[in-house]
C-alpha cells in the first residue's frame, strides 16, 4: 500500500487522536503550572451603625474580587510552577508523617489516601480475578454441551452491566436492612452496618470488581481451554498424571499467555477504579486517584473548579500509568522486532 | 462417542464443579435479578428484611397491586410467544417485505413494529382479557403477587426520564456510527500496511488506551468552558460554547473509544485474506474500491462486534458525560446519581433502583441476541495474542 493511500485510510482516525488525546494532554500538562483566579483588591470600608448620640463607625479593610464592566469576575492567570503538585502532594505534611512513622496520619492526605486504595484494590483484586476467571472456564469445560450457552449468557451479565449500576445493585442489597445485611446479621448473631466503616466498603468494592470482570476473565480462557493440545493431555495421563498435575503441568502454561493478557488488562482498568466509588458513594471513606481528579474537576460548593490541582493530580495519576505500561511495550516491541 | 475410561470423572469431582458453577450462576445473576424484583414493591417490600416479603410483596398486594395465577399464566405465555416468533418468524418475514431489497430498512421497520404490536398486546390488550377472567374464576383470580408499576411511571412520566433517555440514545447512536466508520478505514489501513509507521501508530494507540478518562477531561473541561471566546476569531458571533453539547461530547467518546476500535477492527481485517484484496486490484479496484465492494461485504461480524463495544463504551460510560453535559441534556447514566444521592425517602430509592433496572433492560436484550458476537469480540483481541 502506498504511503498517500495508507494516510487517506488512517488520516481521520489520526486526526481525531491527535485533537482529542494527544492536544489535551498537553493542555493538561501545561495548565498545571499556571493557576487562574479571580482578581482580588483590598478595599477600606467604612460601616457605621446607629448608636446613641453618635454613629460607631468600623473602618476595615475587605478584599473582594474587582468586576469587569459585565459584572464577571476579572480573573488573571500566572505561571506558580509546581505548586499545584504540592498542594495535591503536600509534601511538607507527607514528611512529617512519615519521619514519625505514622501511616495514619499520612492517609488522612486526599492524594495518599487514593494511591493507597487504588494499589490495594488493583493488587488485591488482580488474583482473584484469574482464580476465579479460571475456576469458571475450568467447571463450563466440565459441564454438558446444553447447560453451556444459557451458563455463559447468565456469565456475561455482570460484565456487560454498567458499572455504577453493577456497583449500585450491590450496595442495594446491603443497605441499611436489606437482605444481605439481614442474612449476615442472622448469620454472625450481630448487628452489622456495611457502610458505616471504611474497611466493610472497601470489601464490598472488591467483590463488586471481581464480580465485574471474572466473567471477561472466564471468556478469555474458556476460548484458549478449546485449543489445548489433546495429545499432549493424553500423554500426561499415560505418564500418569493426576488431574491437578495436568491442569498444573499442561493447561495452566498453555494458558499462560492469556494470563499475562488479562492481567494487563487488568492492571490498566483497576488504576482507573471510579465507578465504585460513585456507585458505593464511599468519598466519605475510600476513594481512588481517577476519583480525586474528577471530584477537583466538579464544580464545589462557590461554583468554582480548580483545574489546576486537578490537572496536576491527572499528570501524577499519568505516573502510574506510564509504570505500567513499560513492561507491556518492551514486549510487544520484542514481539515485533522478532516479527 | 463414550469418554475413555482414564478420562472420566469420579462423583465427587463431577458434583463440586457442577456444584461451582451453580453457585457462580447465583452469584451473577442474583443482584441484577433482584433489584428488578425490588423495582416492582412499595418501598415497605422492596427494603424488607424477610426475602419471601420482597418476592411476593404483602405491602404493595394489599395496596391493590398485583397479579393472579391467570395473570402469571397468560403473560408468560404471552412472553414465550413473542420470543418464539421474534426468533423464528421475524427474521424471515423481514427479509421477505423488506421494501426495495433493502434488507436493513426491512429489519429496522420488522423491529420497531414487532415491538410496537408487544406493548400494545402485552400492556393493551393483556390486562383488559385478564381483569375479566380474574373476575369471572375466583380463587385462581385473587392476587397472591404484589406488583406495582408505579415507580415506573414516576420515573419515566413524572420525572421526564425519556429526556435522558433520547439524550443517551442520540449520545450512543452518534458515537457507534461515527467511531465505526472512521475506525473500520483506519482498522483497514493498518491491517494491510506492514510499515513502521502503522506499527508506531498502533503502540501510541495502545498508549492512548491506558489514559485515565478523567486526565483527558482536565484537558477538555477550560476549553470547552470558554470555546466561545476562543472559536471566535475564527467562526465569529455564532461560535458555539461546546460545553453541554452533545455533538461535542460524541466527538469525545468516539475519540476516547478509537485506539481500542482501530486494534480490534484491525485484527479482525487481519482474517482476511489479503488475496481477496489482490483479486480485486487486478480486476482494476483502486484500494478504496476494493475495500467498499470486497472486503467490507465479508466484514460485518467483525464491524457487529466492534459496534457492540462502541455501544458499550457510551451507554456505560459516567464520568466523561456528567462532567461535560449540563443538567439539561444529561445522559441515563449520570442523570441517575441525581436519584441516589437525593435519597431523602425510600420512595427515592425505589425510584433509583427502577432507573437502574430500566437501563440495564437493553443491555440485557443486547447480551441475549449478541452473545455470540460478544464472546467472539473479547477472545478476537486475546486468543492471538
Amino acid at each position: 500500500m502506498k504511503f498517500k493511500t495508507f494516510a487517506w485510510f488512517v488520516g481521520p482516525s489520526i486526526f481525531l487522536m491527535l485533537l482529542f488525546i494527544a492536544a489535551p494532554l498537553i493542555s493538561v500538562f501545561l495548565q498545571s503550572f499556571y493557576v487562574t483566579q479571580p482578581v482580588f483588591e483590598s478595599v477600606e470600608v467604612e460601616t457605621c451603625t446607629p448608636g446613641f448620640l453618635e454613629q460607631t463607625c468600623v473602618t476595615e479593610i475587605k478584599t473582594r474580587p474587582i468586576l469587569d464592566d459585565a459584572g464577571q469576575m476579572v480573573t488573571q492567570t500566572s505561571y506558580v510552577g509546581l505548586q499545584s503538585y504540592r498542594n495535591v502532594l503536600e509534601p511538607a505534611r507527607a514528611w512529617e508523617a512519615l519521619s514519625n512513622g505514622n501511616i495514619s496520619s499520612l492517609l488522612t492526605i486526599d492524594f495518599w489516601k487514593a494511591l493507597r486504595f487504588t494499589l490495594t484494590f488493583t493488587l488485591v483484586t488482580l488474583p482473584l480475578v484469574i482464580i476465579v476467571g479460571l475456576a469458571i472456564a475450568v467447571a463450563v469445560n466440565n459441564a454438558s454441551k446444553r447447560i453451556r450457552g444459557p451458563v455463559i449468557f447468565i456469565s456475561l451479565l455482570p460484565f456487560i452491566i454498567t458499572p455504577v449500576i453493577g456497583a449500585l445493585s450491590i450496595r442495594w442489597l446491603f443497605i441499611g436492612d436489606g437482605i444481605m445485611t439481614a442474612f449476615l446479621e442472622w448469620a454472625l448473631m450481630r448487628d452489622i452496618s456495611m457502610f458505616a466503616q471504611g474497611w466493610t466498603i472497601e470489601l464490598l468494592m472488591l467483590f463488586y470488581r471481581v464480580w465485574h470482570v471474572a466473567p471477561f476473565a472466564f471468556v478469555i480462557f474458556y476460548a484458549g481451554l478449546q485449543t489445548v493440545n489433546q495429545d499432549t493431555l493424553e500423554s500426561a495421563i499415560i505418564d500418569g498424571a493426576s488431574r491437578w498435575e495436568r491442569l498444573k503441568f499442561v493447561i495452566i502454561p498453555h494458558l499462560m499467555p492469556l494470563i499475562i493478557f488479562i492481567s494487563l488488562i487488568h492492571l490498566m482498568d483497576c488504576y482507573r477504579a471510579f465507578e465504585e466509588i460513585i456507585g458505593f458513594s464511599s468519598q466519605a471513606h475510600r476513594i481512588s486517584l481517577q476519583w480525586l481528579t474528577y471530584d477537583l474537576l466538579t464544580p464545589d460548593d462557590s461554583g468554582n473548579r480548580s483545574i489546576s490541582r486537578a490537572s496536576a493530580s491527572a499528570m501524577l495519576t499519568m505516573v502510574g500509568i506510564v509504570i505500567l505500561l513499560i513492561p507491556l511495550l518492551r514486549r510487544t516491541w520484542r514481539d515485533h522486532k522478532g516479527a | 462417542m463414550s469418554t475413555p475410561r482414564a478420562l472420566r470423572q469420579p462423583l465427587s469431582l463431577r458434583l463440586a464443579s457442577a456444584g461451582f458453577l451453580g453457585f457462580w450462576c447465583l452469584l451473577a445473576a442474583f443482584p441484577i435479578f433482584w433489584i428488578a424484583v425490588m423495582s416492582f414493591k412499595t418501598p415497605i417490600d422492596a427494603f424488607a428484611s424477610n426475602p419471601l416479603s420482597v418476592i411476593f410483596g404483602p405491602e404493595t398486594r394489599a395496596m391493590g397491586n398485583g397479579l393472579s395465577i391467570i395473570d402469571i399464566l397468560l403473560g408468560v405465555a404471552v412472553l414465550y410467544a413473542t420470543v418464539k416468533l421474534a426468533l423464528g418468524w421475524l427474521p424471515g418475514a423481514c427479509k421477505r417485505f423488506a421494501p426495495g431489497g433493502q434488507v436493513w430498512l426491512g429489519w429496522l421497520i420488522g423491529v420497531i413494529g414487532f415491538a410496537l404490536g408487544f406493548l400494545i398486546v402485552f400492556f393493551g390488550i393483556l390486562p383488559l382479557i385478564t381483569g375479566v377472567l380474574n373476575s369471572l374464576t375466583g380463587p385462581l383470580g385473587t392476587k397472591i403477587l404484589g406488583l406495582s408499576t408505579e415507580h415506573y411511571k414516576a420515573v419515566w412520566i413524572e420525572n421526564q426520564f425519556y429526556d435522558n433517555f433520547l439524550n443517551s440514545l442520540f449520545v450512543t447512536a452518534g458515537v457507534v456510527t461515527i467511531s465505526l466508520t472512521v475506525g473500520t478505514l483506519a482498522g483497514y489501513g493498518l491491517a494491510r500496511s506492514g510499515s513502521n509507521l502503522a506499527f508506531w501508530i498502533l503502540i501510541i494507540a495502545l498508549i492512548f488506551r491506558a489514559l485515565p478518562h478523567s486526565v483527558l477531561v482536565a484537558g477538555y473541561l477550560p476549553v470547552f468552558i470558554n470555546s466561545a471566546e476562543i472559536l471566535k476569531p475564527i467562526l465569529g458571533e455564532n461560535a458555539p460554547t461546546l460545553y453541554g453539547q452533545p455533538l461535542a461530547v460524541i466527538a469525545v467518546l468516539v475519540s476516547i473509544n478509537q485506539p481500542f476500535t482501530i486494534w480490534m477492527l484491525r485484527s479482525f481485517f487481519q482474517n482476511i485474506p489479503n488475496e481477496l484484496d489482490e483479486a480485486a486490484r487486478v480486476d482494476g479496484c483502486t484500494h478504496f474500491q476494493a475495500f467498499r465492494w470486497v472486503i467490507m461485504p465479508v466484514m460485518w461480524p467483525g464491524v457487529i462486534t466492534t459496534g457492540l463495544f462502541s455501544f458499550l463504551l457510551a451507554y456505560n460510560d459516567f464520568l466523561v458525560t456528567s462532567l461535560l453535559l449540563d443538567a439539561n441534556n444529561q445522559t441515563m447514566v449520570p442523570a441517575i446519581a441525581g436519584y441516589f444521592n437525593r435519597e431523602t425517602t425510600t420512595t427515592d430509592q425505589v425510584e433509583a433502583v427502577a432507573a437502574a433496572v430500566s437501563i440495564t433492560a437493553p443491555l440485557f436484550l443486547l447480551v441475549m441476541i449478541f452473545q455470540r458476537q460478544i464472546v467472539s469480540g473479547l477472545t478476537a483481541g486475546a486468543v492471538k495474542g
